[in-house]
């Protein structure tokens, strides 16, 4: 969705008969910071500018509600979501070597996205697949008992799919 | 869809669509549709059923229903009329099912459930000890209809309840029922819905709200979602008895974002109810108006507490507010207006209190907590999933009866109630009855119905840690208490798991977390600290191992006790030398062993081995330590 066509009545639904101009664009923020979402992967700065204007609600305020929600994201994101377990068990099997591969064969670091957003990496406390150590999670899918022939596989089909 | 205009041509529907559906000489497979059921494999089943259908040229009903609850055995279906349940089924059993079943009327053994490998098996599924002990009144569709279809709810009695209500009941009579009825809300509090419901009423103003909670943000628990997702309208219809008891013209369904599903299943129910006119303007003839929205969250676990969601709702940061004002009272609820909250489960119970009466609802269940409660099994037992019991059960008869037992034939530890601000319930209380008045009084709760179940290999200073780690990162920071004292508590839990702990920690959680109990802002707050202050209750001599002799008796926290090789077991096959980042684990000639100086507990060596010569053991106490 992009902000101009972004319908304030619809969004808000049948309670838009009780509530004054104010409530409204207020009420309909979180909604429209989805629909943003899905459009662009991210919620962008200018967009975000556009929509403070739009609901008349200081940007200030706009990053204010956005940032306490966990499922709103202010970098653009990959296509691709490469989750890296930094936990204890695959710390000591050599995540850390996982990571370096794949941060190596990207030229990214963690947190980054690739220029050309093919993929995002991440870093994770513990996905609770210790046995299966070191883990990495791309996209839902669990990927465990990495060995660097398998991080080779994941790392192709990943440039593969983009 | 035609408008209906008044209550007659809902009862005329009725009738029509009762000789059209389900038919009793039509074959008919009811396959679950759920969440669980559909990722392993539901789809790929049911066109497979559907092909070979079409092969045989057999005119076959084929129902997708919503969850059923076991869904570790999904998919799962039910065969009828012979009312044979096959559990793991896959695309090839389709062509043996329609063979077997629906034209032979005889089992298909392989499909069918058995308890282990050698016990018979199950053709029924009221026979299936999963189910046995259920009764199902919040759950009661699921698995019946299918929740796309409106004219499914009301074959099997839907909108009885409203329809009786509009024709012969005053909104003050149907407020007495459920008052009456003394149901209490299921998302967790317990406080009574009727009550809830006279504050809204009499709370001046004309505009009211009535909301449904599907904010379920615990881990591990699912039962509104099945209930979203597999019976919408049976929530309305609660929600619709609700609106006409207090007055109410609009409803809010506040969904998870993470229920994709639910909020598609909603979406095309609303849409049904309207073209049906029974939701909108003039209900039925009847005057009432009432208007469904949905609202989606957007990831904060703290919404589910009843001020923060209504922050959200309005478009502000998830922060709770002190009360009062109380949601009901005017400028406490949605924009101002006097608001009815309520879990998506109450509501679902609304509508059989309503056609079965209040002196049925009573019946069942305990003197001060009447009904059913659907809880969400899971953890280390045998079969794990959505189960509706009724209230005063034993814990025991959920775990061992319902849930069959431990996995694996371990000892069981411990029962983790209410969520992740509940508590844990040790073995010589599992034979408390399951109430909302109960569950308190041995410091859990009963919480919106999360029920993990742990053995003897979970460490109790772990899981508390886990679940306090839950809590202290979803913790909105409003309140010092919850912000800072809940990230205090972890540290020491911290120390403490990694073998780091000292003498008074303990003492420390238990003060910290009395004064969170006392002073934090919301429920979840207040709740936070209960998992630890219960584990410290019951399970306080791990802690105290864990501190004083530096041993993790459930091997799960690293950091801990004293590594050695068993070399009578050790068969000399090098993966612990593998696995080890540090190169403690020396070689000789004949043998393998640990060098402990080089060693940091990391466990990696005790993971690697395949046959258990790793050992973990006591830190053997040096003649009389300083501290004694």
């Amino acid at each position: 969705m992009k902000v101009e066509e972004l319908d304030i009545a619809e969004k808000i639904g049948n309670v838009k008969d009780i509530l004054t101009e104010v409530q409204k664009k207020r009420g309909i923020l979180i909604h429209a910071f989805q629909g943003i979402q899905k459009e662009y992967n991210y919620l962008p700065e200018d967009v975000l500018k556009a929509l403070s204007k739009k609901l008349d609600i200081p940007l200030v305020e706009v990053y204010s509600t956005a940032t306490f929600y966990k499922h709103f994201y202010f970098k653009p994101r990959g296509k691709n979501i490469v989750c890296v377990c930094t936990g204890t068990a695959c710390h000591v099997r050599g995540s850390d070597k996982v990571l370096e591969k794949i941060e190596e064969s990207f030229g990214i670091k963690e947190g980054e996205t690739t220029p050309d957003l093919s993929l995002t990496l991440e870093t994770v406390g513990c996905v609770g697949c210790c046995g299966l150590a070191p883990v990495i999670t791309v996209n839902e899918e669990v990927v465990g008992d990495l060995s660097p022939k398998r991080v080779n596989e994941i790392i192709t089909r990943v440039k593969g799919s983009k | 869809m035609e408008k209906l205009k008044d209550i007659e041509a809902l009862k005329n529907l009725r009738k029509r669509i009762k000789e059209e559906t389900f038919k009793p000489d039509v074959p008919r497979i009811r396959i679950c549709s759920g969440t669980a059921c559909t990722a392993s494999g539901t789809p790929k089943v049911v066109s497979a059923i559907e092909e070979e259908a079409g092969k045989k040229g057999l005119n076959l009903e084929i129902v997708k229903t919503g969850c059923q609850g076991f869904c570790q055995k999904g998919p799962i279906l039910k065969v009828e009329p012979q009312e044979i349940f096959y559990q793991k089924v896959k695309p090839e059993h389709a062509k043996w099912l329609l063979t077997y079943t629906v034209i032979g009327g005889m089992p298909y053994r392989q499909g069918l459930y058995r308890e282990n490998i050698l016990s018979e098996p199950v053709p029924e599924m009221t026979d299936v000890p999963f189910y046995k002990k259920q009764l199902r009144i919040a759950l009661r569709n699921n698995g019946l209809i299918d929740p796309h279809n409106i004219y499914h709810y009301i074959a099997v009695g839907g909108y009885s309840a409203f329809e009786k209500a509009l024709s012969s009941m005053t909104p003050d009579q149907v407020l007495n029922e459920i008052d009456k009825a003394n149901l209490r809300g299921r998302g967790g509090a317990g406080f009574p819905a009727g009550k809830k419901w006279k504050h809204t009423k009499n709370a001046p103003g004309k505009i009211k709200f009535v909301i449904a909670n599907g904010d379920e943000g615990d881990p591990g628990a699912f039962m509104d979602r099945s209930v979203m997702e597999g019976d919408p309208h049976s929530l309305f219809e609660g929600m619709l008895l609700c609106a006409h008891a207090i007055g109410a013209q609009y409803g809010l369904i506040y969904v998870r974002h993470e229920y994709p599903l639910a909020v598609k299943n909603l979406g095309i129910a609303i849409k049904q109810a309207e073209e049906l006119g029974l939701l909108g303007k003039n209900i039925l003839g009847s005057g009432l108006n009432f208007t469904l929205d949905i609202r989606e969250g957007a990831g904060a676990f703290v919404c589910g507490e009843s001020t923060a969601l209504i922050a959200s709702l309005e478009g502000e940061r998830g922060f709770p507010r002190p009360r009062p004002p109380r949601l009901s009272e005017p400028g406490g609820g949605a924009w101002g207006y006097p608001t009815n909250l309520n879990n998506i489960e109450t509501y679902a119970c609304v509508p059989q209190i309503i056609e079965k009466g209040a002196d049925w609802f009573r019946s069942i269940g305990t003197e001060n907590s009447p009904g059913t409660k659907v809880f969400a099994l899971t953890g280390k037992v045998v079969n794990t999933g959505l189960v509706e019991v009724p209230m005063g059960i034993t814990l025991r008869e959920i775990i061992y009866d319902i849930g069959g037992g431990i996995m694996g034939g371990k000892k069981f530890k411990a029962v983790q109630t209410g969520g992740p601000s509940g508590g844990c319930i040790p073995e010589h209380l599992l034979d408390t009855p399951v109430d909302f008045d109960t569950l308190p009084k041995v410091g859990s709760m009963m919480g919106s119905g999360g029920m993990v179940v742990m053995d003897e290999d979970n460490c109790m200073v772990d899981v508390a840690k886990y679940f306090l780690s839950f809590c202290q990162s979803e913790s909105c920071g409003k309140c010092p208490p919850c912000r800072i004292g809940t990230y205090q508590m972890l540290q020491i839990l911290d120390k403490i798991t990694s073998g780091k702990g000292e003498d008074g920690d303990i003492e420390r959680l238990v003060e910290i977390g009395e004064m969170i109990k006392k002073t934090a802002l919301c429920g979840l707050g207040n709740s936070a600290p209960n998992p630890v202050l219960t584990t410290i209750k019951y399970f306080r001599d791990e802690y105290e191992e864990h501190i004083h002799d530096k041993y993790c008796r459930a091997k799960a926290c690293s950091g801990l006790g004293v590594f050695s090789i068993d070399h009578e077991q050790c068969f000399l096959c090098g993966l612990c030398k593998q696995a080890c980042a540090f190169d403690a684990v020396k070689e000789t000639s004949r043998s393998f062993f640990i060098d402990q100086d080089y060693c940091t507990k990391c466990k990696a060596c005790y993971l690697a081995c395949p046959i258990g010569a790793v050992k973990i053991e006591k830190q053997k106490r040096k003649g009389v330590s300083v501290s004694e």
